[in-house]
């Protein structure tokens, strides 16, 4: 049985239309929501980044600092050395702005997630490990639990955090935000190393939901229903 | 279909808080000249709400120990023979005019703006790119500027115009008449170098480096950014760079 994923709910196939929904309509918005969003900081955050591929610590940091570490990639400016004979070209307008629009979608899109996480018992019942793993098809194990709660408490507000801390108006409200991150271009690498670790974390979640099966994981993402 | 009632009400009222505070942000002049748009939403609230968190905090200053011993200069397009001119006479000359909604027009020297109060800053200078450096800026505030040709009390924006036709950008009242805000002509102690935009640079130490805008020899003030370029505030985002960069 093929069904699309666009497709209605069949009933004869699903048995049961009237259990509760596997996810509910907030998680499944947000969930969509947010992942438009990533994908758009992703990119550009790319953009951005391929203007200036190198990284330092401390404050402060330029072409004629030694960089802790640079990206072996081309630059899309030419005052950047990178060894290619070439310069890329310039996306940082768009790029910029699209970064923090999708940044704000994301924040505000999260904020209520973890509102109605708090609030219906979204966080206790599927995604505390303490709580009983029903073992099922429908629950999370031990593991996956734990990830996404790292994802969700961790990964998301220290990459805000270390986004944030690049300001120099949030700099001048909260410069104690800076400071405990070791300074601007601390801020700046450690935001590239949390997009990182959410890459992989991406990449293992898609490859447990196709292994998991695609098409019926992401029907049910989309319409609640497994 | 079922769509609760409790679905429409709560529908009904996020859009009318969006209205509502789409209406406030616009009389309290908290949307930026390029809050129209497809990255409207975001630049508004970017502008909106750090203009409220920030009308009156301080750029973090450093000390001298701080300072980059490797600062970089972002090269310049080729500077014409008007700058030529007034820099193979030390820019004694250099003019810069004060205009628009100003009690008393004016044109100050460079010779006379180094004769006004200094400001020092020790502060970091971040490229939209991602590099940075931390200098010591010397200047006359804007501020002092404004005081001395007399402001008039409708003006929300100050233009300013570099000897680089292409370059100009502006700032709203906050951030002119903040206390950092300095037309900088020295830079660690030395003559502003001409790389770093000597011999007059507008410093905006609590925005990017490009609000920052090099050989600066005209200011404006203004009711209405409309009236300006393409009307959305500075050169950045005809060259589709966002106006407000505080980030």
């Amino acid at each position: 049985m093929a069904d699309s994923v666009w497709a209605p709910v069949n009933t004869a196939a699903v048995a049961d239309t009237t259990a509760p929904a596997r996810h509910s309509a907030l998680v499944r918005a947000t969930h969509w929501i947010t992942t438009i969003a990533f994908l758009a900081l992703l990119l550009t955050g790319v953009e951005i980044l391929i203007s200036h591929p190198r990284f330092y610590w401390g404050e402060a940091g330029n072409v004629n600092t030694s960089p802790l570490f640079t990206i072996p990639i081309p630059a899309s400016r030419g005052t950047v050395p990178t060894g290619y004979g070439y310069v890329l070209p310039d996306q940082n307008g768009w790029s910029r702005y699209l970064h923090f629009q999708s940044a704000w979608l994301a924040v505000l899109t999260g904020l209520l997630y973890v509102a109605f996480g708090f609030s219906s018992g979204h966080f206790r019942r599927n995604l505390l490990p303490a709580a009983s793993n029903r073992g099922d098809a429908t629950s999370y194990n031990r593991l996956q639990r734990s990830t996404y709660l790292f994802v969700i408490f961790v990964l998301f507000p220290l990459v805000i955090w270390t986004g944030l801390a690049m300001s120099p108006a949030i700099a001048s409200v909260l410069p104690g935000s800076v400071a405990i991150l070791g300074g601007q271009q601390s801020a700046r690498t450690i935001h590239f190393f949390v997009t990182v670790a959410l890459v992989v974390f991406l990449l293992g979640h898609i490859t447990m939901v196709i292994r998991a099966g695609f098409r019926n994981r992401v029907r049910t993402m989309i319409t609640g229903r497994l | 279909m079922n769509i609760s009632r409790r679905k429409l009400i709560t529908t009904g009222v996020i859009a009318t808080a969006g209205a509502s505070a789409a209406i406030i942000a616009e009389r309290k002049g908290l949307v930026p000249p390029d809050g129209a748009g497809l990255y409207g939403p975001g630049e508004t609230l970017t502008y909106a709400t750090q203009r409220v968190l920030t009308s009156h905090s301080l750029a973090r200053e450093f000390a001298p120990s701080q300072i980059s011993k490797d600062p970089f200069a972002n090269p310049v397009a080729p500077l014409g023979d008007e700058f030529k001119r007034l820099q193979a006479e030390a820019f004694v000359d250099w003019p810069l005019a004060i205009d628009g909604l100003v009690d008393r027009p004016a044109s100050f020297s460079l010779a006379q703006l180094k004769s006004f109060p200094r400001h020092n800053q020790i502060t970091h200078l971040a490229c939209e790119e991602g590099w940075s450096y931390i200098a010591q800026w010397t200047g006359v505030p804007l501020s002092h500027l404004l005081n001395l040709v007399g402001t008039q009390p409708q003006a929300r924006y100050v233009v300013y115009r570099s000897i680089q036709r292409d370059w100009w950008d502006s700032i709203d009242m906050a951030d002119a008449l903040h206390p950092q805000t300095v037309l900088a002509h020295t830079f660690n102690g030395s003559d502003l170098p001409v790389p770093f935009g000597g011999p007059l640079r507008m410093r905006v130490p609590r925005q990017l480096g490009y609000k920052s805008v090099k050989y600066i020899t005209r200011l404006t003030v203004t009711d209405d950014l409309k009236k300006f370029g393409k009307g959305l505030g500075s050169s950045a985002p005809e060259g589709g760079y966002a106006w407000y960069a505080g980030i």
